[in-house]
């Protein structure tokens, strides 16, 4: 009995063998995809959104076909990804594929030709002169401190006194006395650059006591501590104050920090949301630019907590 | 014998998916392999541990005071939880009239149910404010063990309620006919053969615990450092990944995966270490 079913377990082994090999490749596939490593190969071999038909003339004879690909930062990806979702549903024969890796990748993936937007959440470089950037939105960053501190606000001077470790007590800046704890966030963040450069500090110049992932957590972190003070995202501060969640934004010099200002230019600390391109544009990639600037997706813009701007 | 074997279909099928699962497993650990190397052959294991600092825009990957704060919360973790999971499975067990028994046990049940990131949230919102009040930031080491040991309590005391119920069977009638006293009973005869038992839950929550992401990156402060004190906030391993990995590319990304490599080199080290020789009744079947 038990030689007869070892003898035929070969043949079974065999099978598996197999089985494991084609599982393999797929696994990698999909595993590299969500670490944002790969391409999917055709995008290499056909540059992406070329499959387009000629007659731009008369869309609706001749739909929107082919594939849109976007790389880059991760600070953008899921606006891109609901925007993405509209469009498909308007041109069923397109495909919009979004993958992040940075506002580097998405820059480096469009001089590749890999990608036919690069998601970049910063100004373009003087040396990324060779592409155009459209903004598609705005991101306010504010200065945060807990409903209770009765610091009302904070001179340049002071918050970079702060984040250097220089004061460690607010009553050095104005309020009353009570130990410091800064909320830095994590490296490569988007809201963690715009406040470096525009305070015009080092990263290793900052002793930070807690680190926060993303706005949300660095919210939630200030909130619970009296003492706190960080700095997140204009609408995500706004929309989580107005539910009530016991934090302040702080003005940056006279200007309050609202989503308005921050639409209007008057804001300093922002950055914009841009996709950026090489000045030739597919039929395809150049449809969904618009779409995506049409100004009829200031819903999904908010809900992501920026700030939408005027085409 | 007729053609159609149930065993033989048993046999293939299951051998089928022990090499489906195993080889899952093996190509995700080549995978961090693979991913892994370049940081390790370009800056060498000695700057990696002897770095103190991890500060990827400067080029700096230490993983010491990495290891060191997930190796701290984990402990931490376990001194807590280890005697209220032992206790309470005696309580389960031993102490506790039938229906409360059955109460409490569905209560752990469920709170080892509850997500990690719901866990985190209360822990964010509950016990670092209370942390904070005795000494700021309250995001800390303590913060991280408190939220842990929570996470973790189900899990050793529902594997010790079940070593501890299988060695009260297999030796109450003995101990009755001794005259045992029910204390001498407990702590004499049913720990001791329980303990195979209850240290395989312990190394399951140790595993889980170091392994935890979600609720540590919201209570531990994440700041980068080997901790001084329990007030001390601290960055560990996982927490480290799960922050740095959305825009890390080249090296530094080479780097996350090494840190993953770490943490797994920890978890099969902690797995293959507590083989206990002698054999015990309670522990076997735990």
């Amino acid at each position: 009995m038990r030689l007869a079913h070892g003898r035929c377990l070969p043949g079974g082994t065999w099978g598996i063998l197999l089985m494991t090999l084609v599982v393999a490749p797929l696994w990698m596939a999909t595993s590299g995809c969500s670490t944002s490593t790969t391409l999917p190969a055709s995008a290499t071999d056909q540059p992406a959104g070329r499959a387009v038909d000629q007659d731009q003339a008369d869309p609706v004879a001749m739909p929107l076909q082919g594939r849109v690909i976007l790389t880059g930062s991760s600070t953008i990806a899921p606006l891109i990804v609901e925007i993405a979702k509209r469009f498909e549903a308007q041109h069923p024969q397109v495909r919009v594929e979004v993958q992040t890796g940075g506002s580097a990748r998405g820059v480096s993936d469009v001089r590749q030709g890999t990608a036919d937007f690069g998601m970049v959440s910063r100004h373009l470089k003087p040396i990324e002169g060779d592409l155009v950037a459209y903004e598609i939105a705005r991101d306010g960053i504010c200065l945060i401190v807990h409903a209770d501190n009765p610091v009302p606000s904070l001179s340049r001077e002071q918050v970079l006194a702060i984040y250097r470790d220089e004061v460690a007590d607010w009553k050095d800046v104005g309020g009353s006395q009570a130990p410091v704890v800064t909320v830095h966030k994590a490296e490569g963040r988007g809201t963690l650059e715009v406040f470096l450069s525009h305070f015009e500090l080092k990263n290793e110049d900052i002793h930070p006591d807690v680190i926060a992932g993303d706005n949300l957590q660095a919210i939630k972190s200030v909130a619970g501590n009296p003492y706190a003070v960080g700095y997140v995202s204009i609408g995500a501060a706004e929309a989580e104050a107005r539910l009530g969640t016991a934090i302040r934004l702080l003005p940056a010099g006279e200007i309050a920090a609202t989503s308005s200002n921050v639409a209007e230019g008057r804001f300093p600390m922002v950055r914009p949301l841009t996709l950026v391109a090489r000045d030739s544009l597919s039929p395809l990639a150049s449809a969904f630019l618009a779409f995506v600037r049409s100004g009829q997706h200031t819903d999904l813009i908010e809900a992501q907590y920026f700030v939408p701007v005027a085409p | 014998m007729s053609l159609w074997l149930p065993d033989r279909w048993l046999t293939t099928g299951s051998r089928i998916c022990v090499v489906i699962a195993s080889g899952l497993a093996i190509l995700m650990i080549g995978f961090i392999l693979i991913e892994a190397l370049p940081a390790l052959r370009q800056s060498g294991l000695s700057r990696l541990v002897g770095d103190a600092a991890w500060l990827a825009s400067a080029g700096r990957f230490g993983v010491t005071p990495l290891l060191a704060a997930s190796l701290a919360v984990t402990a931490g973790a376990l001194v807590i939880a280890v005697p209220l999971g032992v206790l309470s499975a005696l309580f389960l067990e031993v102490y506790a009239p039938a229906m409360i028994a059955t109460g409490y046990h569905r209560m752990l049940e469920l709170l080892a149910g509850v997500p990690s990131v719901v866990t985190g949230l209360w822990g964010l919102s509950e016990v670092v404010p209370w942390i904070n009040r005795m000494q700021p930031p309250g995001q800390s080491l303590l913060a991280g063990c408190m939220v842990l040991a929570l996470m973790i309590l189900p899990v050793i005391a529902l594997t010790s309620a079940m070593a501890v119920r299988r060695v009260i069977y297999e030796q109450r009638a003995t101990a009755l006919a001794l005259g045992m006293r029910r204390d001498t009973f407990l702590v004499r005869i049913v720990l001791p053969l329980a303990r195979r038992g209850i240290l395989s839950g312990v190394v399951l929550a140790f595993v889980r615990a170091i392994g935890e992401t979600m609720a540590v990156v919201m209570v531990c402060g994440n700041t980068v450092q080997i901790p001084s004190s329990l007030f001390s906030p601290v960055r560990t391993l996982t927490a480290n990944i799960a922050l740095e990995m959305g825009e890390a590319s080249g090296f530094h990304r080479s780097a996350l995966f090494l840190t993953a490599l770490l943490l797994m080199v920890v978890i099969a080290a902690t797995l293959l270490m507590p083989e206990d020789q002698s054999a015990s009744p309670g522990g076997r079947h735990a």
